[in-house]
Protein backbone atom coordinates (compact mmCIF):
# COMPACT_ATOMS: atom_id res chain seq x y z
CA UNK A 1 0.00 0.00 0.00
CA UNK A 2 1.49 3.10 -1.17
CA UNK A 3 0.91 6.64 0.13
CA UNK A 4 1.19 10.45 -0.93
CA UNK A 5 0.26 13.68 0.26
CA UNK A 6 1.38 16.92 2.48
CA UNK A 7 1.64 16.50 5.88
CA UNK A 8 -1.03 17.98 8.24
CA UNK A 9 0.54 18.24 11.58
CA UNK A 10 -1.23 17.98 15.28
CA UNK A 11 -0.04 17.33 18.91
CA UNK A 12 -0.67 14.54 21.55
CA UNK A 13 -4.06 13.55 22.95
CA UNK A 14 -5.87 14.79 19.50
CA UNK A 15 -9.22 13.15 21.42
CA UNK A 16 -12.13 11.65 19.63
CA UNK A 17 -14.73 14.83 20.87
CA UNK A 18 -12.47 17.36 18.62
CA UNK A 19 -12.17 14.93 15.62
CA UNK A 20 -15.67 14.36 15.41
CA UNK A 21 -18.03 17.18 18.11
CA UNK A 22 -20.52 14.82 19.54
CA UNK A 23 -23.16 17.35 18.26
CA UNK A 24 -22.66 16.21 15.21
CA UNK A 25 -23.11 12.57 16.09
CA UNK A 26 -27.04 12.60 15.14
CA UNK A 27 -26.22 11.24 11.55
CA UNK A 28 -24.04 8.91 10.06
CA UNK A 29 -24.07 10.44 6.63
CA UNK A 30 -20.12 10.60 5.84
CA UNK A 31 -19.84 13.54 3.94
CA UNK A 32 -21.44 15.58 6.89
CA UNK A 33 -19.13 14.43 9.43
CA UNK A 34 -16.46 14.81 7.38
CA UNK A 35 -17.87 18.86 6.98
CA UNK A 36 -17.02 18.79 10.46
CA UNK A 37 -13.77 16.69 11.26
CA UNK A 38 -10.95 18.48 13.59
CA UNK A 39 -13.40 21.19 13.38
CA UNK A 40 -12.99 21.64 17.24
CA UNK A 41 -9.27 21.73 17.34
CA UNK A 42 -8.49 23.44 13.71
CA UNK A 43 -11.14 25.55 11.89
CA UNK A 44 -9.04 25.84 8.69
CA UNK A 45 -8.80 21.46 8.47
CA UNK A 46 -11.82 21.33 6.08
CA UNK A 47 -10.12 24.06 3.50
CA UNK A 48 -6.43 22.41 3.11
CA UNK A 49 -7.25 19.17 3.41
CA UNK A 50 -6.33 17.58 -0.12
CA UNK A 51 -7.27 13.90 -1.13
CA UNK A 52 -4.46 11.72 0.08
CA UNK A 53 -3.01 14.11 2.52
CA UNK A 54 -0.73 12.21 5.53
CA UNK A 55 -1.90 13.32 9.46
CA UNK A 56 0.67 13.35 11.62
CA UNK A 57 0.42 13.49 15.40
CA UNK A 58 2.14 13.02 18.79
CA UNK A 59 1.04 10.46 21.45
CA UNK A 60 -2.48 8.57 21.85
CA UNK A 61 -4.20 9.99 19.17
CA UNK A 62 -7.83 9.44 19.00
CA UNK A 63 -8.35 8.57 22.59
CA UNK A 64 -11.97 8.89 24.27
CA UNK A 65 -15.26 7.57 22.62
CA UNK A 66 -15.28 4.29 20.79
CA UNK A 67 -17.30 6.55 18.12
CA UNK A 68 -16.00 5.12 14.64
CA UNK A 69 -17.52 8.28 13.32
CA UNK A 70 -14.15 9.78 14.10
CA UNK A 71 -12.02 7.66 11.73
CA UNK A 72 -15.13 7.28 9.08
CA UNK A 73 -14.96 11.50 8.92
CA UNK A 74 -11.07 11.41 8.49
CA UNK A 75 -10.88 9.27 5.67
CA UNK A 76 -14.14 10.84 3.79
CA UNK A 77 -12.19 13.95 4.38
CA UNK A 78 -9.48 13.10 2.43
CA UNK A 79 -6.61 11.59 4.34
CA UNK A 80 -5.14 8.51 3.48
CA UNK A 81 -2.99 8.09 5.78
CA UNK A 82 -2.44 8.71 9.84
CA UNK A 83 1.12 8.73 11.35
CA UNK A 84 1.31 9.33 15.08
CA UNK A 85 3.67 7.92 17.95
CA UNK A 86 0.81 5.74 19.37
CA UNK A 87 -2.94 5.69 18.96
CA UNK A 88 -5.51 4.87 21.46
CA UNK A 89 -6.49 1.39 21.28
CA UNK A 90 -10.21 1.81 20.26
CA UNK A 91 -9.41 4.07 17.34
CA UNK A 92 -6.20 1.68 16.45
CA UNK A 93 -8.85 -1.24 15.92
CA UNK A 94 -11.74 1.28 14.33
CA UNK A 95 -9.34 2.61 11.84
CA UNK A 96 -8.37 -0.99 10.94
CA UNK A 97 -12.12 -2.30 10.97
CA UNK A 98 -12.91 0.61 7.81
CA UNK A 99 -9.33 0.39 6.35
CA UNK A 100 -8.33 3.86 7.22
CA UNK A 101 -4.41 2.80 6.97
CA UNK A 102 -2.86 4.14 10.07
CA UNK A 103 1.05 3.66 11.41
CA UNK A 104 3.17 4.47 14.22
CA UNK A 105 6.39 5.58 13.79
CA UNK A 106 8.25 8.22 16.42
CA UNK A 107 10.82 9.27 13.87
CA UNK A 108 8.62 10.14 11.13
CA UNK A 109 6.44 11.97 13.92
CA UNK A 110 9.82 13.74 14.71
CA UNK A 111 10.97 14.07 10.88
CA UNK A 112 7.93 15.72 9.40
CA UNK A 113 6.17 19.26 9.60
CA UNK A 114 3.37 20.81 8.50
CA UNK A 115 2.73 21.01 4.69
CA UNK A 116 6.01 18.67 3.85
CA UNK A 117 5.22 16.02 1.28
CA UNK A 118 5.85 12.84 2.43
CA UNK A 119 5.59 9.34 0.73
CA UNK A 120 4.81 5.96 2.58
CA UNK A 121 4.47 2.24 1.64
CA UNK A 122 3.41 0.43 4.18
CA UNK A 123 4.58 -2.97 2.34
CA UNK A 124 8.48 -2.51 3.25
CA UNK A 125 7.46 -0.01 5.78
CA UNK A 126 9.28 3.04 4.99
CA UNK A 127 8.16 6.58 5.26
CA UNK A 128 9.88 9.23 2.88
CA UNK A 129 9.79 12.86 3.53
CA UNK A 130 10.11 14.57 0.25
CA UNK A 131 10.49 17.82 1.65
CA UNK A 132 13.69 17.61 3.36
CA UNK A 133 14.80 13.73 1.96
CA UNK A 134 14.45 12.15 5.38
CA UNK A 135 14.21 8.48 5.24
CA UNK A 136 11.78 6.21 8.13
CA UNK A 137 11.44 3.06 8.50
CA UNK A 138 8.70 1.08 10.65
CA UNK A 139 7.33 -1.88 11.79
CA UNK A 140 4.91 -3.82 9.43
CA UNK A 141 1.70 -4.76 11.03
CA UNK A 142 1.01 -8.49 12.04
CA UNK A 143 0.12 -10.57 9.08
CA UNK A 144 -3.80 -11.15 10.80
CA UNK A 145 -4.40 -7.05 10.84
CA UNK A 146 -2.66 -6.98 7.35
CA UNK A 147 -5.28 -9.07 5.98
CA UNK A 148 -8.02 -7.22 7.30
CA UNK A 149 -6.60 -4.15 5.89
CA UNK A 150 -5.71 -6.30 2.64
CA UNK A 151 -9.25 -7.54 2.37
CA UNK A 152 -10.82 -3.59 2.61
CA UNK A 153 -12.03 -3.98 6.21
CA UNK A 154 -13.30 -6.42 8.70
CA UNK A 155 -16.84 -6.25 7.14
CA UNK A 156 -14.87 -7.49 4.04
CA UNK A 157 -13.02 -9.92 5.67
CA UNK A 158 -15.93 -11.97 7.46
CA UNK A 159 -17.74 -11.59 3.79
CA UNK A 160 -14.78 -13.33 2.23
CA UNK A 161 -14.66 -16.10 4.80
CA UNK A 162 -11.58 -15.24 6.33
CA UNK A 163 -11.89 -13.92 10.07
CA UNK A 164 -15.14 -16.14 11.52
CA UNK B 1 3.31 -19.51 31.54
CA UNK B 2 0.98 -18.15 33.80
CA UNK B 3 -1.97 -15.53 33.37
CA UNK B 4 -3.69 -12.22 34.63
CA UNK B 5 -7.44 -12.53 35.21
CA UNK B 6 -7.83 -10.80 32.19
CA UNK B 7 -5.83 -13.12 30.30
CA UNK B 8 -7.65 -16.56 31.56
CA UNK B 9 -10.74 -14.74 30.77
CA UNK B 10 -9.79 -14.44 27.22
CA UNK B 11 -8.26 -18.01 26.86
CA UNK B 12 -11.22 -19.63 27.91
CA UNK B 13 -13.50 -17.40 25.37
CA UNK B 14 -10.78 -18.40 22.54
CA UNK B 15 -10.81 -21.96 23.61
CA UNK B 16 -7.43 -21.71 24.20
CA UNK B 17 -5.66 -23.41 27.22
CA UNK B 18 -2.70 -20.35 27.49
CA UNK B 19 -3.02 -17.06 26.26
CA UNK B 20 0.26 -14.58 26.22
CA UNK B 21 0.31 -10.78 26.08
CA UNK B 22 1.19 -9.96 22.66
CA UNK B 23 -1.02 -12.74 20.49
CA UNK B 24 -3.80 -12.10 18.39
CA UNK B 25 -7.13 -13.85 19.15
CA UNK B 26 -10.60 -14.41 18.33
CA UNK B 27 -13.20 -14.69 20.88
CA UNK B 28 -16.65 -15.83 21.68
CA UNK B 29 -18.77 -12.78 23.00
CA UNK B 30 -21.46 -13.26 25.65
CA UNK B 31 -22.80 -9.52 24.69
CA UNK B 32 -23.09 -7.29 22.05
CA UNK B 33 -23.92 -3.63 23.03
CA UNK B 34 -24.60 -0.98 21.46
CA UNK B 35 -26.29 2.75 21.88
CA UNK B 36 -28.04 5.28 19.84
CA UNK B 37 -25.16 6.60 18.42
CA UNK B 38 -23.27 3.76 17.81
CA UNK B 39 -25.98 1.12 16.62
CA UNK B 40 -26.86 2.88 13.46
CA UNK B 41 -23.60 2.78 11.70
CA UNK B 42 -23.18 -0.62 13.16
CA UNK B 43 -26.69 -1.68 11.77
CA UNK B 44 -25.12 -0.39 7.86
CA UNK B 45 -22.61 -2.20 8.31
CA UNK B 46 -24.50 -5.23 9.46
CA UNK B 47 -26.19 -5.28 6.39
CA UNK B 48 -23.15 -4.85 4.22
CA UNK B 49 -22.23 -8.08 5.97
CA UNK B 50 -25.23 -9.33 4.50
CA UNK B 51 -26.27 -11.28 7.37
CA UNK B 52 -29.42 -12.65 7.87
CA UNK B 53 -29.96 -12.56 11.57
CA UNK B 54 -28.27 -11.65 14.60
CA UNK B 55 -26.04 -14.44 16.49
CA UNK B 56 -28.09 -14.27 19.31
CA UNK B 57 -31.59 -12.71 20.19
CA UNK B 58 -30.82 -12.44 23.71
CA UNK B 59 -26.94 -11.20 23.89
CA UNK B 60 -27.46 -8.62 21.36
CA UNK B 61 -28.16 -5.21 23.28
CA UNK B 62 -29.46 -1.74 22.34
CA UNK B 63 -29.96 1.21 25.07
CA UNK B 64 -30.98 4.66 23.80
CA UNK B 65 -29.09 6.19 25.90
CA UNK B 66 -27.19 8.65 24.50
CA UNK B 67 -29.24 11.73 22.91
CA UNK B 68 -32.52 9.82 24.03
CA UNK B 69 -35.31 11.10 24.84
CA UNK B 70 -34.82 12.49 21.06
CA UNK B 71 -33.04 15.86 21.13
CA UNK B 72 -34.15 16.55 17.73
CA UNK B 73 -35.30 15.17 14.39
CA UNK B 74 -31.52 13.36 13.54
CA UNK B 75 -31.75 11.44 16.70
CA UNK B 76 -35.04 10.39 16.65
CA UNK B 77 -34.69 9.35 13.06
CA UNK B 78 -31.49 7.09 14.97
CA UNK B 79 -32.93 5.95 17.78
CA UNK B 80 -36.03 4.62 14.73
CA UNK B 81 -33.27 2.94 12.85
CA UNK B 82 -32.46 0.76 16.19
CA UNK B 83 -36.05 0.19 17.33
CA UNK B 84 -36.94 -0.87 13.80
CA UNK B 85 -33.73 -3.15 13.67
CA UNK B 86 -34.55 -4.36 16.99
CA UNK B 87 -37.90 -5.30 16.30
CA UNK B 88 -36.95 -7.21 12.88
CA UNK B 89 -34.52 -9.42 14.81
CA UNK B 90 -36.62 -10.25 17.56
CA UNK B 91 -33.90 -8.62 19.99
CA UNK B 92 -35.49 -9.12 23.48
CA UNK B 93 -32.79 -6.68 25.13
CA UNK B 94 -33.93 -3.73 23.80
CA UNK B 95 -34.08 -1.07 26.07
CA UNK B 96 -35.84 2.64 24.42
CA UNK B 97 -37.11 5.56 26.27
CA UNK B 98 -39.21 4.44 30.26
CA UNK B 99 -37.39 1.18 29.97
CA UNK B 100 -33.61 2.67 29.47
CA UNK B 101 -30.95 3.82 31.67
CA UNK B 102 -27.40 4.74 30.75
CA UNK B 103 -26.14 1.81 29.05
CA UNK B 104 -23.39 0.98 31.57
CA UNK B 105 -25.42 1.30 34.89
CA UNK B 106 -28.52 -0.36 33.12
CA UNK B 107 -26.79 -3.57 31.82
CA UNK B 108 -25.30 -4.46 35.84
CA UNK B 109 -28.59 -3.29 37.42
CA UNK B 110 -30.54 -5.95 34.89
CA UNK B 111 -28.26 -8.78 35.72
CA UNK B 112 -27.04 -8.70 32.19
CA UNK B 113 -23.17 -9.00 32.85
CA UNK B 114 -21.54 -11.46 35.22
CA UNK B 115 -18.32 -12.32 36.42
CA UNK B 116 -16.47 -14.16 33.89
CA UNK B 117 -17.95 -12.65 30.73
CA UNK B 118 -16.52 -11.28 28.08
CA UNK B 119 -18.99 -7.52 26.94
CA UNK B 120 -18.22 -5.84 23.75
CA UNK B 121 -19.72 -2.58 23.33
CA UNK B 122 -19.67 0.42 21.01
CA UNK B 123 -19.19 2.65 23.24
CA UNK B 124 -15.95 3.40 25.29
CA UNK B 125 -17.14 3.16 28.81
CA UNK B 126 -17.77 -0.36 28.21
CA UNK B 127 -15.12 -1.01 30.63
CA UNK B 128 -17.15 -0.54 33.39
CA UNK B 129 -18.11 -4.09 34.09
CA UNK B 130 -14.76 -5.15 35.02
CA UNK B 131 -16.14 -4.18 38.25
CA UNK B 132 -17.92 -7.36 38.42
CA UNK B 133 -14.98 -9.46 37.19
CA UNK B 134 -16.03 -9.36 33.56
CA UNK B 135 -13.87 -8.97 30.36
CA UNK B 136 -15.26 -5.60 28.83
CA UNK B 137 -14.37 -2.98 26.43
CA UNK B 138 -15.55 -0.83 24.13
CA UNK B 139 -14.94 -1.34 20.54
CA UNK B 140 -16.72 0.22 17.18
CA UNK B 141 -19.55 -0.02 15.37
CA UNK B 142 -17.97 -2.28 12.72
CA UNK B 143 -17.19 -4.39 15.51
CA UNK B 144 -20.42 -4.44 16.73
CA UNK B 145 -21.63 -5.54 13.58
CA UNK B 146 -19.43 -8.32 13.42
CA UNK B 147 -20.31 -9.18 16.87
CA UNK B 148 -23.94 -8.79 15.92
CA UNK B 149 -23.27 -11.22 12.71
CA UNK B 150 -20.71 -13.68 13.89
CA UNK B 151 -20.80 -13.73 18.14
CA UNK B 152 -16.53 -12.90 18.10
CA UNK B 153 -14.15 -10.31 18.21
CA UNK B 154 -10.58 -10.00 17.65
CA UNK B 155 -8.74 -9.12 20.05
CA UNK B 156 -4.47 -9.08 20.81
CA UNK B 157 -3.88 -9.96 24.26
CA UNK B 158 -3.31 -7.27 26.81
CA UNK B 159 -0.28 -6.94 29.21
CA UNK B 160 -1.41 -5.33 32.41
CA UNK B 161 -0.84 -3.11 35.08
CA UNK B 162 -1.68 -4.15 38.85
CA UNK B 163 -3.08 -2.05 41.60
CA UNK B 164 -2.50 -3.35 45.01
CA UNK B 165 -5.33 -1.47 47.10
CA UNK B 166 -4.98 -1.36 50.89
CA UNK B 167 -7.04 1.09 53.28
CA UNK B 168 -9.91 2.45 53.55
CA UNK B 169 -11.18 5.38 51.76
CA UNK B 170 -12.16 8.54 54.14
CA UNK B 171 -15.13 10.51 54.52
CA UNK B 172 -16.45 12.15 51.63
CA UNK B 173 -14.29 10.48 49.57
CA UNK B 174 -15.08 7.90 46.86
CA UNK B 175 -14.28 5.71 43.60
CA UNK B 176 -14.65 8.66 41.73
CA UNK B 177 -11.52 10.20 43.58
CA UNK B 178 -9.58 7.05 43.49
CA UNK B 179 -9.48 6.80 39.84
CA UNK B 180 -8.91 10.25 39.11
CA UNK B 181 -6.36 9.98 41.20
CA UNK B 182 -5.06 6.96 39.61
CA UNK B 183 -5.16 8.56 36.19
CA UNK B 184 -3.34 12.11 37.30
CA UNK B 185 -0.51 9.54 38.59
CA UNK B 186 -0.25 7.45 35.59
CA UNK B 187 -1.96 9.69 32.60
CA UNK B 188 -4.56 9.45 30.05
CA UNK B 189 -2.06 7.20 28.48
CA UNK B 190 -0.27 5.42 31.17
CA UNK B 191 -2.12 2.11 30.56
CA UNK B 192 -2.49 1.74 26.86
CA UNK B 193 -3.08 -1.33 25.35
CA UNK B 194 -3.36 -2.55 28.73
CA UNK B 195 -5.65 -4.56 31.38
CA UNK B 196 -5.66 -2.11 34.87
CA UNK B 197 -6.62 -5.02 37.25
CA UNK B 198 -7.00 -4.74 40.95
CA UNK B 199 -6.55 -6.60 43.77
CA UNK B 200 -5.67 -6.45 47.76
CA UNK B 201 -7.42 -6.10 50.89
CA UNK B 202 -8.86 -2.63 50.21
CA UNK B 203 -11.17 -3.82 47.42
CA UNK B 204 -13.33 -5.31 50.01
CA UNK B 205 -14.05 -1.68 51.51
CA UNK B 206 -15.08 -0.51 48.12
CA UNK B 207 -18.86 -1.03 47.03
CA UNK B 208 -19.76 -2.48 43.80
CA UNK B 209 -20.92 1.43 43.19
CA UNK B 210 -17.22 2.47 43.88
CA UNK B 211 -15.55 -0.05 41.91
CA UNK B 212 -18.02 0.63 38.92
CA UNK B 213 -17.15 4.00 39.09
CA UNK B 214 -13.33 2.76 38.73
CA UNK B 215 -13.79 0.82 36.07
CA UNK B 216 -15.79 2.71 33.88
CA UNK B 217 -12.59 4.96 34.05
CA UNK B 218 -10.11 2.55 33.06
CA UNK B 219 -10.15 3.65 29.22
CA UNK B 220 -9.49 7.42 30.14
CA UNK B 221 -6.20 6.16 30.99
CA UNK B 222 -5.82 4.49 27.93
CA UNK B 223 -6.49 0.95 29.39
CA UNK B 224 -7.86 -2.01 27.13
CA UNK B 225 -10.09 -3.07 30.22
CA UNK B 226 -10.48 -2.30 34.23
CA UNK B 227 -11.21 -5.30 36.54
CA UNK B 228 -11.42 -6.52 39.84
CA UNK B 229 -11.23 -9.49 41.55
CA UNK B 230 -14.61 -10.98 42.48
CA UNK B 231 -15.25 -10.74 46.44
CA UNK B 232 -18.85 -11.56 48.44
CA UNK B 233 -19.84 -8.28 47.49
CA UNK B 234 -19.63 -9.19 43.55
CA UNK B 235 -21.33 -12.26 44.42
CA UNK B 236 -24.19 -11.15 46.25
CA UNK B 237 -24.50 -7.71 43.67
CA UNK B 238 -24.92 -10.37 40.71
CA UNK B 239 -26.83 -13.26 42.12
CA UNK B 240 -29.48 -10.11 43.21
CA UNK B 241 -30.24 -9.78 39.40
CA UNK B 242 -29.65 -13.05 37.72
CA UNK B 243 -29.75 -17.09 38.25
CA UNK B 244 -26.88 -17.18 35.22
CA UNK B 245 -23.93 -19.23 36.66
CA UNK B 246 -20.72 -17.27 36.90
CA UNK B 247 -17.04 -17.61 36.81
CA UNK B 248 -14.34 -15.67 38.98
CA UNK B 249 -11.08 -15.77 37.88
CA UNK B 250 -7.81 -14.83 39.92
CA UNK B 251 -4.86 -14.33 38.06
CA UNK B 252 -1.71 -16.29 39.43
CA UNK B 253 0.00 -16.19 42.15
CA UNK B 254 3.27 -15.93 39.40
CA UNK B 255 1.34 -13.73 37.09
CA UNK B 256 3.27 -10.77 35.02
CA UNK B 257 2.76 -7.09 35.36
CA UNK B 258 4.72 -4.64 33.62
CA UNK B 259 3.85 -2.21 36.68
CA UNK B 260 2.59 -2.82 39.86
CA UNK B 261 1.19 -0.07 41.82
CA UNK B 262 0.53 0.04 45.90
CA UNK B 263 -2.45 2.40 46.68
CA UNK B 264 -3.19 3.31 50.06
CA UNK B 265 -6.83 4.29 50.01
CA UNK B 266 -6.81 6.22 53.40
CA UNK B 267 -4.39 8.73 52.21
CA UNK B 268 -6.83 10.09 48.67
CA UNK B 269 -8.34 12.72 49.29
CA UNK B 270 -10.99 14.67 47.23
CA UNK B 271 -9.80 15.11 43.48
CA UNK B 272 -10.95 17.40 41.18
CA UNK B 273 -9.62 16.90 36.64
CA UNK B 274 -8.96 20.27 35.57
CA UNK B 275 -9.46 20.82 31.83
CA UNK B 276 -8.84 19.57 29.54
CA UNK B 277 -7.60 16.06 30.27
CA UNK B 278 -8.49 13.49 32.98
CA UNK B 279 -4.25 13.52 34.13
CA UNK B 280 -4.52 16.92 35.29
CA UNK B 281 -5.72 16.36 38.71
CA UNK B 282 -5.70 18.65 41.61
CA UNK B 283 -6.33 17.84 45.23
CA UNK B 284 -7.62 21.23 47.34
CA UNK B 285 -4.83 22.32 48.24
CA UNK B 286 -3.45 23.02 44.69
CA UNK B 287 -7.51 24.16 43.74
CA UNK B 288 -7.74 27.90 45.33
CA UNK B 289 -10.62 30.09 44.15
CA UNK B 290 -12.41 28.56 40.76
CA UNK B 291 -16.12 30.11 40.24
CA UNK B 292 -18.41 27.96 38.65
CA UNK B 293 -21.65 28.58 36.37
CA UNK B 294 -22.83 24.81 36.38
CA UNK B 295 -23.00 21.56 38.12
CA UNK B 296 -23.92 18.34 36.87
CA UNK B 297 -24.34 14.52 38.73
CA UNK B 298 -24.75 11.86 37.09
CA UNK B 299 -23.36 9.85 33.98
CA UNK B 300 -22.07 6.55 33.50
CA UNK B 301 -19.77 7.05 35.67
CA UNK B 302 -21.43 8.47 38.72
CA UNK B 303 -25.51 8.55 38.22
CA UNK B 304 -25.66 5.54 40.66
CA UNK B 305 -28.41 5.39 43.69
CA UNK B 306 -25.00 5.52 45.96
CA UNK B 307 -23.67 8.59 43.92
CA UNK B 308 -27.06 10.64 44.27
CA UNK B 309 -27.28 9.36 48.28
CA UNK B 310 -23.99 11.42 48.72
CA UNK B 311 -24.70 14.36 46.72
CA UNK B 312 -28.43 14.79 48.90
CA UNK B 313 -26.35 14.37 52.00
CA UNK B 314 -24.98 17.58 50.97
CA UNK B 315 -27.34 19.26 49.12
CA UNK B 316 -29.90 18.36 52.60
CA UNK B 317 -31.04 21.62 53.83
CA UNK B 318 -28.69 23.86 51.95
CA UNK B 319 -29.55 26.04 48.67
CA UNK B 320 -27.46 26.11 45.89
CA UNK B 321 -25.53 29.20 44.73
CA UNK B 322 -27.73 32.03 43.10
CA UNK B 323 -25.45 31.68 39.97
CA UNK B 324 -25.02 28.27 39.29
CA UNK B 325 -27.11 26.06 37.62
CA UNK B 326 -27.50 22.44 38.78
CA UNK B 327 -28.55 19.35 37.08
CA UNK B 328 -28.90 15.89 38.77
CA UNK B 329 -29.64 12.72 36.35
CA UNK B 330 -30.23 9.40 37.85
CA UNK B 331 -28.79 6.62 35.32
CA UNK B 332 -31.18 4.53 35.31
CA UNK B 333 -35.50 4.31 35.85
CA UNK B 334 -35.10 2.05 39.12
CA UNK B 335 -32.67 4.83 40.54
CA UNK B 336 -34.70 7.31 39.60
CA UNK B 337 -38.15 5.87 41.37
CA UNK B 338 -35.68 4.80 44.32
CA UNK B 339 -34.37 8.62 44.63
CA UNK B 340 -38.25 9.47 44.49
CA UNK B 341 -39.37 6.93 47.61
CA UNK B 342 -36.49 7.91 49.02
CA UNK B 343 -36.90 12.07 48.97
CA UNK B 344 -33.45 12.29 47.70
CA UNK B 345 -35.59 14.36 44.28
CA UNK B 346 -37.39 16.56 46.87
CA UNK B 347 -33.99 17.36 48.59
CA UNK B 348 -32.37 18.43 45.06
CA UNK B 349 -35.22 20.43 44.17
CA UNK B 350 -35.43 21.99 47.49
CA UNK B 351 -31.98 22.75 47.28
CA UNK B 352 -32.55 24.80 43.66
CA UNK B 353 -30.98 21.59 41.35
CA UNK B 354 -32.93 20.32 38.40
CA UNK B 355 -33.83 16.62 38.18
CA UNK B 356 -33.72 14.94 34.41
CA UNK B 357 -34.72 11.73 32.74
CA UNK B 358 -32.10 9.23 32.15
CA UNK B 359 -29.42 10.37 29.87
CA UNK B 360 -25.95 10.81 28.33
CA UNK B 361 -27.26 14.53 27.42
CA UNK B 362 -24.74 17.16 28.87
CA UNK B 363 -21.48 14.74 29.57
CA UNK B 364 -20.92 14.60 25.48
CA UNK B 365 -22.35 17.76 24.71
CA UNK B 366 -25.46 16.57 23.26
CA UNK B 367 -28.00 18.45 25.56
CA UNK B 368 -29.86 18.55 28.82
CA UNK B 369 -26.83 21.23 30.26
CA UNK B 370 -24.72 22.81 26.98
CA UNK B 371 -22.38 25.09 28.25
CA UNK B 372 -21.71 28.89 26.19
CA UNK B 373 -18.28 30.15 25.88
CA UNK B 374 -16.14 30.63 28.69
CA UNK B 375 -18.86 28.74 31.46
CA UNK B 376 -17.62 26.50 33.55
CA UNK B 377 -19.47 23.24 35.44
CA UNK B 378 -18.16 20.81 37.33
CA UNK B 379 -19.12 17.50 37.00
CA UNK B 380 -19.02 13.84 37.52
CA UNK B 381 -18.69 12.42 34.41
CA UNK B 382 -15.53 11.30 32.81
CA UNK B 383 -14.46 13.72 30.35
CA UNK B 384 -13.35 17.05 30.31
CA UNK B 385 -11.18 17.52 26.51
CA UNK B 386 -12.27 20.95 24.61
CA UNK B 387 -15.55 21.22 23.57
CA UNK B 388 -17.17 18.10 25.58
CA UNK B 389 -19.87 19.54 27.14
CA UNK B 390 -20.66 22.74 25.19
CA UNK B 391 -18.21 25.59 23.55
CA UNK B 392 -14.95 24.90 22.64
CA UNK B 393 -13.39 27.78 24.88
CA UNK B 394 -16.03 25.85 27.55
CA UNK B 395 -14.40 24.15 31.04
CA UNK B 396 -15.22 21.13 32.52
CA UNK B 397 -14.03 19.96 35.94
CA UNK B 398 -14.36 16.32 37.04
CA UNK B 399 -15.04 15.10 40.61
CA UNK B 400 -17.12 12.93 43.04
CA UNK B 401 -20.40 13.75 43.58
CA UNK B 402 -20.25 14.95 46.92
CA UNK B 403 -17.14 17.68 45.17
CA UNK B 404 -19.91 18.16 42.38
CA UNK B 405 -22.79 19.31 44.85
CA UNK B 406 -20.29 21.27 47.59
CA UNK B 407 -19.43 23.40 44.54
CA UNK B 408 -22.99 24.00 43.80
CA UNK B 409 -23.50 25.31 47.44
CA UNK B 410 -20.27 27.21 47.44
CA UNK B 411 -20.61 28.90 43.64
CA UNK B 412 -17.04 28.02 42.96
CA UNK B 413 -14.90 24.59 43.42
CA UNK B 414 -15.34 23.12 46.46
CA UNK B 415 -14.14 20.53 48.48
CA UNK B 416 -17.43 18.97 51.07
CA UNK B 417 -15.81 19.69 54.62
CA UNK B 418 -16.01 23.51 53.35
CA UNK B 419 -19.80 22.97 53.39
CA UNK B 420 -20.45 20.23 55.96
CA UNK B 421 -18.78 21.79 58.90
Amino acid sequence: MKFTGKAIKYGDNVDTDVIIPARYLNTIDKKELASHCMEDIDKTFKDKVEAGDIMVAGNNFGCGSSREHAPIAIKESGISLVIARNFARIFYRNAINIGLAIVECDEAVDGISEGDKVEADLDNGVIYNRTTGKRFQTQPFPPFIQKIIANGGLVESIKNGEIV
Amino acid sequence: MSMTMTQKILAAHAGLDKVEAGQLILVSVDRVLGNDITSPVAIREFERIGAKEVYDKEKVTMVMDHFAPNKDIKAATQCKMCRDFCEKHEVTNFFDVGRMGIEHALLPEKGLVVAGDVVIGADSHTCTYGALGAFSTGVGSTDMACGMATGKAWFKVPSAIKFVLKGKLSKFVSGKDLILHIIGKIGVDGALYKSMEFVGEGVASLTVYDRLTVANMAIEAGAKNGIFEVDEQTEAYIKARTDRPFVSYKADEDAVYDETYEIDLSAITPTVAFPHLPENTRTFDEIGEVPIDQVVIGSCTNGHYKDLAEAAEIFKGRKIAKRVRAIVIPATQDIYLQAVENGLVKIFIEAGCVVSTPTCGPCLGGYMGILAKGERAVATTNRNFVGRMGHVESEVYLASPAVAAASAIAGKIASPWEVVK
